[in-house]
């Protein structure tokens, strides 16, 4: 009868080797262990195995039955695991196609680096003020100290309206507007455009500024030195060299050009410098007394700089632009690279 | 201004470098634009000695020279008519290179030898004479570089001067400069010569009509000139900084302006009728020839020159054909004047005539040099003439300059703008430096008397400028200001326009930006009726071209521009958005309107190129999708829409306003197709332009969470048959208007018409969601609401249900 039962597990198990479907391997149950089957029929002999014998053939019945239905799941979950697996591979798609991307449009180069430097100065405590951009003349030059029939307009080309209106040429009339509705402190830039009768790759007849205003008791040209250091480090990295160097703005008085390192050849001297190793960057100045006179501000107990820079000239040095139309051109694949 | 350095070095001694003087004439204003270095066009050329000269056996124009440059005689034929043995010349060796690409070479002519070639000024590019070869002094030692023995060689500064400066537009001037930037002394040049003959003031007068514009009027006069070229370095000089050689008294005004910044004029006095100067303003319209021999219309406030009858020069412009300087001229009336810079600007300007006088006196020359210059030309006009000063000299000085007195200069005001002490010593030591006279009053003032010729300085602030430049920029110390928090960190309107941005951007919008002026046509590409607040165009009187005249009144021309240079280009895809500016035209002399605008345009295939979704062309639904959605990401509220037929530049069919809490901001569509062809686009195109305020306005309002219902919904889907003309908003409105409180949701799920619906009709389904807050609906309370909506539509609308008979 061990016999009997051994061979039947090796049996079964050599079926079980063969069989792939679950219907085969459930037939093998059925044929083994079922209720009329193999193992069944054995066990009605046991009445003929002597007595002292029966419980050790009793015990093999029982491990031939457990070991036989182990095996019977395992090939029954293999199976179903199997099936499962290769209708997975019949569902596989080509992962390297475009996945259904959503267009993401861009800012403008001028918005992106008008936004950055805005915020740079808003760090700083500096808010944001506004002014027309069809402007009075009184506005655009007189307050700022720019007499009709003075030379220092011959800096500023400008598009006329009417003998009174023009198109602004700087955002430096803001400052006036603003303080001739706020008392000192005063610490805000505008940024705009504004507007130039010049065009060449260079010279856009449209163009932005960013204009900024400081006035408070105590400040000084060490300040503007200050701030204005460090915003251009901030924007051009921390190793840029800076020089204030002398110059003329009717309303400002000391006035300053600001000049950085060539971002080009770190101030060797390139084609961009023109050689001379520095970039002109932006002017500023102390606020002359006049423009506080023409503001009604008391020009003994206040002090304050100003300073007005060019969003485009920046925006060129950053992305390495050298042609200023492009900006206007609004070309789709100028556009989309910022 | 153009600086040579060698005319520079005439008044002061430089012992830098050209390239150290630029950096610091820079680093204190005068910013150095250019350095330039000036050699002549030729290389080879030596100084030789004519030994012998004989003629040319078979050429009668031809001699045959033997040179020598210190070594063995070399044959030489030359065509020259002027030299003799003994002379000292200019030999181009074989070799040489001269001016026109010429290279020399040893070569026979007419059969005799010849190595080099003797030149003249004009072959060597040095000089206007072409007549005969040029002959150096007899004393010149042979064998040497002729750039050298000529001095040839140059470096020129280009200074942009700016417009306070104008003591620096003359060599004087920056010559000053550079001396107190080198620690050096300047030199004046020396001005002396001899009067003879008549006293000027018995042969001429000077009346001066308008002594408000010409406050001073100073004369000389020269006899017995001999007109001819000047020599050589007064041409070198006058070339060296850009101005053309005339002759030897013109180029003499033209010296002295240079060198003193005091502009001069020199007239044939036997043009001036009744030999004498009057000087007054112009008649309206009266016509002038100028010695550009241009003619001029003149106005009423131009202030002119004139004889006893007739205008002799436009004052402080230019002189006039009629008096000026010529071959035969023997005796010179020479001027020297100060006119008021406001007049001079304002003539030069009217008559579009900016020379390098016009310059000076509009900026304002030193009003004490006037008489200097008359003097120093006047000495200059004898020696290279040989002429003789007449006794005397003019001096009508009616007028009033000013000249700045001495001004009160605090120490420690002086330390609150520079955030720096600069001691009295050295203050003292730059004030002098610079010419200013300097006396101590108390405790930490000084009092400075500016320079009559620096017309920039007036005030405190002026001279604290002085110090701040000379002292140096760079030795100010940097400082960073304590600056306080703001009280409000909140900028709505920036963070408005950040939103907006953001969602454009996250839409797949793309930021253009185009120029604020376009062409007037535009209104006619758009098809703004007459009258339409668009064609209210603020006009730019002096545009750069006609296209760009006018200040836009609308975002969208110039998108739609930038739309066709694209899809010529060969991008026909966009999806682009504007924010900025449109200007609406007021009153003549009063400020436009300035309205913030948004603009959204669409074009081509809604997806681009892509292969989940071939080719969708964009449409109507696109651009209100956009625009929806915006307002649901600035928290804008609900927009309405309307239908709109009579949008001039949209399709009539498929075009809407917008309305935002009530209020009209804009429209959008498709573009109309006959703008379409106007502007000569291919595709259609969807556009939308909104005011930014008023969506800003209601993007205010803050997040409020409401609590949401916990129990099931049911939904009930409604096909319902209407006209085509029938409108989806009305139908949803009459369902939300019906007052059933378990309504949550209506949405369209489906828009059909053709096979199945009859013609002229669609079907319009509807889904209807319920829900209650306080329990499960039962399919019986769902329909009741249902049933009274349904029936509500249908008999306000004459709807049928489809699938119902």
């Amino acid at each position: 009868m061990r016999e009997q039962l051994e061979r039947l597990q090796r049996d079964a198990e050599q079926e079980l080797l063969g069989a792939v479907a679950a219907e085969e391997i459930q037939a093998i149950r059925t044929k083994y262990l079922g209720r009329k089957g193999a193992l069944t029929s054995i066990l009605r002999g046991l009445g003929s195995v002597p007595p002292e014998e029966r419980p050790a053939v009793g015990q093999l019945a029982n491990q031939v039955k457990e070991a036989l239905s182990q095996r019977i799941e395992a090939a029954l979950e293999a199976t179903a695991a199997s099936k499962k697996d290769s209708r997975l591979l019949r569902e596989r798609i080509d992962v390297t196609l475009p996945g259904r991307r959503i267009s993401r449009g861009t800012l403008h180069p001028i918005t992106r680096v008008t936004q950055e430097i805005c915020g740079i100065f808003a760090s700083l405590g500096f808010a944001v003020a506004e002014g027309p951009e069809v402007e009075l003349d009184y506005y655009n030059f007189e307050a700022l100290n720019m007499a009709k029939d003075h030379p220092s307009r011959d800096m500023q080309a400008t598009f006329y309206i009417t003998g009174n209106l023009l198109l602004r040429t700087h955002t430096s009339p803001v400052q006036v507007r603003v303080m001739e509705k706020q008392k000192p402190p005063v610490r805000v830039i505008a940024p705009g455009k504004v507007y130039r009768p010049d065009a060449d790759v260079s010279h856009s007849p449209m163009f932005h500024q960013i204009e900024g205003l400081y006035v408070d008791r105590g400040v000084t040209f060490g300040d503007l030195k200050g701030t204005l250091t460090f915003f251009l480090r901030h924007v051009f990295g921390e190793e840029i060299g800076v020089r204030f160097r002398p110059s003329f703005f009717p309303f400002t008085e000391p006035s300053a050009e600001v000049d950085i390192q060539c971002v080009m050849c770190r101030g060797k001297g390139c084609r961009v410098c023109g050689q001379s190793g520095w970039l002109e960057i932006l002017g500023s100045g102390m606020v002359d007394p006049e423009v506080f006179k023409a503001v009604g501000y008391d020009s003994e107990e206040y002090t304050g700089f100003a300073f007005g820079l060019g969003v485009e000239r920046i925006a060129m040095l950053r992305y390495g632009i050298s042609d200023i139309r492009l900006f206007t051109e609004n070309d789709r694949r100028f556009l989309e690279q910022f | 201004m153009k600086v040579s350095l060698r005319w520079l070095r005439d008044y002061v001694d430089i012992d830098i470098t050209p390239q150290e003087l630029a950096d610091r004439l820079t680093m204190a204003g005068l910013e150095v634009d250019a350095v330039a270095e000036y050699t002549p066009a030729f290389t080879g050329v030596v100084t030789a000695k004519i030994l012998t000269m004989r003629r040319h056996p078979d050429a009668e124009k031809l001699h045959l020279l033997e040179v020598t440059t210190g070594g063995d005689p070399l044959p030489i034929v030359c065509g020259a008519p002027n030299m003799k043995p003994g002379d000292v010349v200019a030999l181009a060796t074989v070799g040489a290179e001269i001016p026109g690409g010429f290279v020399i070479k040893s070569s026979k002519i007419r059969g005799e030898a010849s190595e080099g070639m003797l030149c003249s000024e004009d072959e060597l590019g040095i000089g206007p004479d072409a007549s005969g070869l040029l002959i150096l002094p007899p004393d010149t030692p042979t064998g040497r570089n002729l750039i050298d023995v000529l001095a040839l060689r140059d470096t020129v500064l280009d200074i942009g001067v700016t417009p306070n400066r104008s003591d620096c537009l003359s060599i004087i001037g920056i010559a000053r400069e550079a001396a107190v930037l080198c620690g050096r002394k300047l030199r004046y040049p020396k001005i002396s010569f001899k009067e003879s003959g008549e006293d000027i003031r018995s042969i001429t007068s000077v009346e001066i009509l308008d002594p408000d514009l010409c406050p001073r009027y100073t004369a000389r006069m020269i006899k017995g000139v001999k007109i001819q070229p000047s020599p050589k370095w007064m041409r070198q000089r006058l070339e060296a900084v850009g101005l053309r050689a005339i002759n030897n008294v013109v180029d003499v005004t033209n010296f002295v302006m240079m060198e003193f910044g005091q502009p001069l004029h020199a007239f044939d006095f036997r043009f001036l009728e009744e030999g004498r100067i009057v000087v007054r303003r112009s008649r309206q319209g009266e016509p002038f020839v100028s010695l550009d021999g241009k003619t001029r219309t003149l106005n009423a406030e131009t202030l002119m020159i004139c004889d006893g009858r007739k205008p002799v020069a436009i004052a402080g412009i230019m002189g006039g054909e009629n008096s000026e300087v010529k071959d035969d001229t023997e005796t010179v009336l020479l001027e020297s004047a100060y006119f008021n810079p406001s007049t001079i600007r304002r003539g030069a300007r009217f008559l579009g005539m900016g020379t390098d006088a016009a310059f000076r006196f509009e900026r304002g020359i030193d009003p004490e040099g006037v008489v200097r210059a008359l003097d120093r030309a006047a000495q200059l006009i004898a020696d290279l003439s040989g002429g003789r000063v007449c006794s005397g000299f003019i001096d009508t000085y009616p007028g009033k300059i000013p000249v700045s007195g001495p001004i009160q200069v605090r120490l420690d005001r002086m330390e609150a703008i520079l955030g720096t002490a600069v001691k009295a010593a050295e203050a003292t030591a730059i004030f002098k430096g610079l010419e200013m006279t300097v006396k101590k009053e108390g405790k930490g003032v000084l009092s400075v008397t500016p320079p009559p010729f620096r017309v920039d300085l007036w005030r405190e602030i002026d001279l604290i400028e002085e110090i701040a430049r000379i002292h140096g920029f760079d030795k100010i110390p940097v400082t960073v200001p304590a600056i306080p928090v703001p009280g409000d960190l909140h900028d709505r309107k920036r963070e408005f326009e950040t939103a907006v941005r953001d969602a454009l951007n996250g839409l797949g919008f793309t930021e253009a930006l185009n120029y604020s002026f376009v062409s007037p046509s535009s209104a006619d590409a758009l098809g703004l009726a007459e009258g339409d607040e668009g064609r209210r165009f603020v006009r730019i009187a002096n545009p750069l071209t006609e296209d760009q005249s006018v200040m836009r009144t609308t975002l969208l021309y110039g998108l739609l521009e930038t739309m066709r240079r694209n899809v010529n280009a060969g991008s026909p895809d966009l999806k682009l958005f504007e924010l900025g500016k449109v200007f609406i035209a007021r009153g003549e002399a009063e400020l436009p309107r300035e309205v913030d605008k948004i603009a959204l345009l669409v074009s081509g295939s809604r997806y681009g190129e892509n292969w989940h979704f071939p080719s969708l062309p964009a449409d109507f639904y696109d651009i209100k999708g956009a625009l929806e959605t915006l307002a649901a990401f600035l928290r804008a509220g609900e927009l309405r829409f309307e239908a709109a037929t009579d949008i001039p530049w949209l399709h009539p069919g498929r075009a809407a306003r917008v309305f935002s809490g009530g209020k009209g901001i804009g429209s959008f569509g498709e573009l109309h197709p006959d703008a379409a062809a106007r502007m000569d686009l291919r595709g259609r195109a969807f556009v939308c332009e909104i005011e930014a305020e008023p969506l800003g306005e209601g993007a205010t309002a803050a997040v409020c969470y409401r609590d949401y219902s916990r129990f099931p919904s049911m939904t009930r889907d409604v096909a319902f048959l209407v006209g085509m003309e029938a409108e989806a908003a009305k139908m949803i409105g009459l369902a939300r208007s019906a007052g059933e409180e378990l309504l949550e949701t209506v949405d369209v799920f489906d828009v059909y018409s053709g096979e199945g619906i009859p013609g002229g009709m669609k079907s319009l389904g509807l889904r209807f969601t319920y829900r209650s807050a306080s329990k499960t609906l039962t399919d019986e309370e769902t329909g009741q609401a249902h049933g009274r909506i349904v029936k509500k539509i249908v008999e306000s609308t004459g709807a049928r249900i489809r699938g119902e008979g």
